[in-house]
C-alpha cells in the first residue's frame, strides 16, 4: 500500500509546486458564484433561495474544469504508461489519483463553500447540511470524472468532450446535495439526502477507479 | 456460448440478417399501420383527457424503446469488451442514432402531451428529467464514438461509456415510483393486471410491437451498411496500394 500513497504525495506535490491550478480552480469557482448576483438581481430573498443551486452547480462546474490534468500530464510525458506497466493494480492508481485531485479541488470547494453561502444570504441551518454535503458529494464527482477524464486522455481536443460525457452523471450528486441544504434550510431532515450521497460515494469508489482503468489501458495500447 | 459466438461472423450475419430483413420491415410497416389506425380511430377516447390520450400510442412506445435500446447498446458494448467481437461493437454503435431519435420523440410527444394535460410544456420531475438525462447519454456516446482516429478505439471507449451510462437505466425506469411526482405510474406492467381497459392495451401492444420490428430493421440495416463501409474502405487501400507500391527500404519515390 506504500506505492498508494507514493502515488497521492506525488500527485500533491505536483500540485503544490506548480501551485496555480487548484487557486484557479477556487477562482473559478468564486467568480461563477459572483455572477449570479448580476444576472438575477441582488435581493438578498432571491439569492438566498437560489444560493444551495447555485453553489452546487458552480461547484459542478469547477470541478469538471480541473478533470482534464487529472491524467493528461501524465500521459503527455508518458509516465502513464509506466504507471499501467507498475506491479500496483492500475485500479489502485486511479484511486490514489482520485483522491490527489479531491484534495487539491473538491476539499477545497467544500472548505470556501460556508462563505459564499453566507455572500448569498443563505439561511444559517443550511450551513452544516451543506458542508456535509459538500464533503460527500465532492469525491463523487472526482471518482466519475476520472471515468470520463480517462475515456477523453489520448485525445487532442478531449476538453469540450468530457463535460458531455461527464455532467449527465454529475446530476444525481446535484439532486441530493442541492436536497440536503433545501431540506435543512426547511427545518426539514438533510439525513436522508446525505446518506444517499453517501451510499453513492460507497458506490464510486469500487466502481468508478473500475472503469476508469480500463479506460486508460485502452489510451495507452 | 459456441452457438453465440457463430453469429459474430460477418459473413454469417450478412446471410441471416439479408433473410431477416424482409420480415422485420413489413411487420414493422403493418404493425404500426394497423396500430396507427386503431388509436387514432377506433380506441376510445379518454373520460378524463379526451382525445388527447391518442398521443399515448406513440408516447409510451417510443419511450419504452429508449430504454429498451440503451439496454441492447449496453449489452452489446458488454459483449463486445468481454469477448472482443467487433460485430458486437458495431451492433451497439449503430443502436445509438436510433436509441437517441426514440428518446426525441418520447420527449417530443411528452411535451405535446403535457400541455393540454399539467399546462406546461415541460416540467421538471423525476421522470422527464431522468429521460432528458438519457438523451445527452445517448449524445455523449455518439460524440465519443466518432471522436478517435480509430474506430476500434472509439468503439471500446464508447461501450466502456455506454456500461457506465447503465446506472441511469434502472433510475430511469423506477424515477415515478420513488419520487412519485407529476407524470403518472406505469399502469401497464404492474402487480394485479394492467390498469388500462383492454381497447387501449391492444393498439398499445400492437404499437410496441411495430416499434420493436422497426428498431430491428432499422438496426440490421445500419450493421450492414457499416460491414460494406468497413469492406470498401479496405478495397480502396488495396486499390491505392496496387496503384503505387510502396518504396523499398524506406527510400522516397520521386514519382
Amino acid at each position: 500500500m506504500s506505492a498508494f500513497w507514493c502515488i497521492v504525495r506525488r500527485d500533491l506535490r505536483l500540485a503544490l509546486r506548480r501551485g496555480g491550478d487548484s487557486v484557479n480552480v477556487m477562482v473559478f469557482f468564486v467568480i461563477a458564484i459572483t455572477l449570479f448576483p448580476f444576472g438575477v438581481g441582488p435581493e438578498s430573498n432571491i439569492l438566498a433561495r437560489i444560493a444551495p443551486g447555485v453553489i452546487w452547480v458552480a461547484a459542478l462546474l469547477a470541478a469538471m474544469l480541473s478533470l482534464d490534468r487529472l491524467f493528461r500530464d501524465d500521459y503527455d510525458d508518458g509516465s502513464l504508461e509506466l504507471l499501467t506497466l507498475a506491479p500496483l493494480a492500475l485500479e489502485f492508481t486511479v484511486l490514489a489519483k482520485c483522491l490527489a485531485h479531491w484534495l487539491t479541488t473538491g476539499l477545497l470547494l467544500a472548505a470556501a463553500s460556508p462563505l459564499l453561502a453566507l455572500m448569498m444570504n443563505m439561511d444559517a441551518d443550511g450551513f452544516a447540511a451543506l458542508l456535509a454535503a459538500m464533503l460527500l458529494g465532492t469525491p463523487v464527482l472526482s471518482l466519475v470524472g476520472a471515468i470520463g477524464a480517462a475515456l477523453t486522455v489520448s485525445l487532442r481536443r478531449g476538453g469540450v468532450l468530457i463535460s458531455l460525457l461527464v455532467l449527465p452523471l454529475f446530476i444525481p450528486v446535484l439532486i441530493f446535495g442541492v436536497g440536503a441544504v433545501a431540506a435543512a434550510v426547511y427545518g426539514l431532515a438533510a439525513r436522508p439526502h446525505l446518506m444517499v450521497l453517501g451510499a453513492m460515494l460507497l458506490a464510486a469508489l469500487p466502481l468508478c477507479p473500475w472503469a476508469a482503468a480500463a479506460a486508460l489501458r485502452l489510451s495507452v495500447e | 456460448m459456441t452457438t453465440m459466438h457463430r453469429f459474430a461472423n460477418p459473413a454469417r450475419f450478412m446471410r441471416y440478417s439479408a433473410r431477416i430483413l424482409p420480415w422485420s420491415g413489413w411487420s414493422a410497416a403493418i404493425l404500426i399501420a394497423v396500430g396507427l389506425v386503431w388509436a387514432v380511430f377506433f380506441a376510445p377516447p379518454d373520460y378524463q383527457q379526451g382525445d388527447s390520450v391518442r398521443i399515448m400510442f406513440v408516447h409510451v412506445p417510443s419511450a419504452w424503446m429508449a430504454l429498451f435500446v440503451y439496454t441492447a447498446m449496453a449489452s452489446a458494448s458488454a459483449v463486445g469488451l468481454i469477448w472482443k467481437h467487433p460485430l458486437a461493437h458495431l451492433a451497439a454503435r449503430s443502436c445509438a442514432p436510433i436509441g437517441a431519435c426514440f428518446t426525441f420523440v418520447a420527449l417530443a410527444t411528452g411535451s405535446l402531451w403535457g400541455k393540454p394535460m399539467w399546462g406546461a410544456w415541460w416540467v421538471w420531475d423525476a421522470r422527464l428529467t431522468s429521460v432528458l438525462i438519457l438523451f445527452f447519454l445517448y449524445l455523449g456516446y455518439m460524440a465519443l464514438a466518432d471522436a478517435f482516429d480509430e474506430p476500434a478505439r472509439g468503439a471500446k471507449a464508447a461501450a466502456i461509456l455506454a456500461l457506465v451510462g447503465f446506472v441511469n437505466v434502472p433510475i430511469i425506469k423506477f424515477s415515478v415510483e420513488w419520487w412519485n411526482t407529476l407524470h403518472q405510474p406505469s399502469s401497464i406492467v404492474k402487480l394485479g393486471g394492467p390498469a388500462i381497459h383492454v381497447s387501449m392495451l391492444v393498439p398499445l401492444v400492437i404499437m410496441a410491437l411495430g416499434f420493436t420490428a422497426y428498431f430491428v430493421t432499422v438496426l440490421i440495416l445500419r450493421v450492414r451498411a457499416e460491414i460494406v463501409a468497413a469492406k470498401l474502405r479496405v478495397l480502396q487501400i488495396a486499390e491505392v496500394d496496387r496503384r503505387a507500391p510502396a518504396p523499398a527500404d524506406g527510400a522516397v519515390s520521386a514519382d
